[in-house]
């Protein structure tokens, strides 16, 4: 949630779209996250001008153009310092931050684990394909061990990434998992994610119809959890480790306070802020 | 099977004008994703269905005196993560020809005549039981004019997927 009231408005989602039509691939998972954001933004009702959405590098890291919200499409794995920095600055704004598992996982995986210790008041979204879909295929953190292509054959034989169990261990203060064939309940959820305090985490299963044709199948095998979320961490880690990786829903709701820096009157001039960095 | 049925007519309505309302997006996303990737015939077909859906939507918006959409009822009854009448996304491929759109479309139609009739046979209300019947009808409808028209397009070649230069290599 933001420190600031959010008062509802009559926004509809498509206020929340740009005129840039996405180049996804026909059928990809991410059409339906987008969908779901504008979704989430219109149930916040806040003004596009008062959101920003900041994303790296990859095919879902092009999310931003395709909102009529403030967006910043910037370094590889870098979104999240990006999106921390500006929410410093600009606490009034509704900072969301999306991505992919490479960009989120691997090169900006430390981000990653910082931005859950930080606790800054952002939602982090990332569409999860376990795959580098924009670079033509290669594995990424959460591709399976098995996964046989041709850019990795007979499989990488590594042990796959756990981002919930890791934003868990981390100290993020909200995690569940969605599925981009559902964008209702993906639109309900990054809602709650935006709403609740803190960092928030939401990982979605967005499948790469191009990459990962088998990934078709996911829609037949995710489902609701059959239990609601705790503030439990552990219980969270031990239920997010003994699923099968397709149980949707919010898994953890934390009560930490969001870290909100003492902020200092700026400068009055140029003269003081260069005074301030003198050796 | 989700048997949950509206209890009053203007719930009932609601759900069914969030389902043309889901539709008309899907088409609407699915039309710009085809022409994006220059696959001209279908995105027009695409957009056609759109169209059309868009004017379903209009329909019951006039016969219901609704200025605005109402709010779609919190639980809309849907038996799956979307409404019967929504095109799953990830059904289309970027070579796909209009015979394999109006495929889609017809299944969606089936599945949406279905879910009246289901929703006739649950009712409790009369005028609720009355209106999902007549939406049947309507759907049937729909069903026999996507079959029409599924008549008339040439079925696709067995090599319709073939791209000389496809994005993922095999091994």
């Amino acid at each position: 949630m933001n420190d600031v009231g959010i008062q509802p408005t009559a926004l509809a989602p498509a206020a929340f779209k740009s005129a840039i039509k996405p180049i996804w691939c026909p059928g990809c998972g991410d059409f339906s996250v987008l969908s779901a954001i504008t979704k989430a933004l219109a149930m916040i009702g806040r003004p596009p001008h008062e959101v920003a959405i900041v994303s790296g590098i990859g095919c879902s890291s092009r999310i931003p153009a395709y909102t009529s919200c403030y967006g910043l499409h910037g370094v590889h794995g870098r979104a999240l310092a990006a999106a921390t920095g500006l929410k410093l600055a600009r606490p009034d704004l509704t900072v969301l931050v999306t991505g992919g598992d490479g960009d989120g996982y691997s090169i900006g995986g430390n981000h990653f684990l910082h931005a859950c210790r930080r606790n800054v008041d952002l939602t982090y979204v990332v569409m999860d394909n376990h795959v580098y879909g924009m670079t033509k295929g290669q594995p990424s953190p959460t591709t399976e061990p098995d996964w046989d292509s041709k850019l990795a054959p007979g499989g990488t034989h590594i042990r796959v990434f756990h981002p919930l169990v890791v934003a868990l261990a981390a100290g993020a203060n909200f995690v569940a998992r969605a599925f981009s064939g559902d964008p209702n309940g993906t639109a309900a959820l990054i809602a709650q994610a935006i709403r609740h305090p803190g960092f928030s985490f939401v990982e979605i299963l967005s499948p790469c119809v191009t990459f990962r044709p088998e990934q078709r199948e996911w829609k037949t095998q995710v489902r609701a959890a059959p239990v609601g979320p705790t503030d439990d961490p552990v219980r969270a880690a031990h239920r997010v480790m003994t699923d099968d990786g397709f149980n949707i829903g919010v898994l953890y709701a934390g009560s930490r306070a969001p870290y909100v820096p003492e902020r200092r009157a700026s400068p009055a001039t140029v003269a003081d802020l260069e005074a301030e960095f003198r050796v | 099977m989700n048997t949950d049925v509206a209890q009053t007519l203007e719930a009932f309505m609601a759900q069914a004008l969030a389902m043309e309302l889901e539709a008309m997006q899907r088409y609407s996303d699915l039309a710009d994703a085809m022409e994006m990737h220059n696959n001209r015939e279908v995105a027009e077909l695409f957009r056609k269905m759109s169209v059309i859906e868009s004017k379903h939507a209009a329909q019951i918006m006039s016969e219901m005196g609704w200025k605005e959409p109402p709010p779609l009822p919190a639980a809309p009854g849907w038996e799956g993560f979307e409404a019967a009448e929504t095109i799953s996304l990830d059904d289309v491929h970027y070579l796909m020809r209009p015979w394999h759109a109006l495929q889609l479309a017809l299944r969606a139609e089936e599945r949406a005549e279905r879910f009246f009739a289901r929703l006739a046979q649950a009712a409790t209300a009369e005028p609720v039981r009355k209106a999902a019947l007549e939406l049947q009808q309507e759907e049937h409808q729909h069903v026999e004019l996507v079959r029409a028209w599924l008549a008339k397009v040439p079925q696709p070649d067995p090599d319709w997927a073939h791209d000389p230069d496809p994005p993922r290599y095999d091994h």
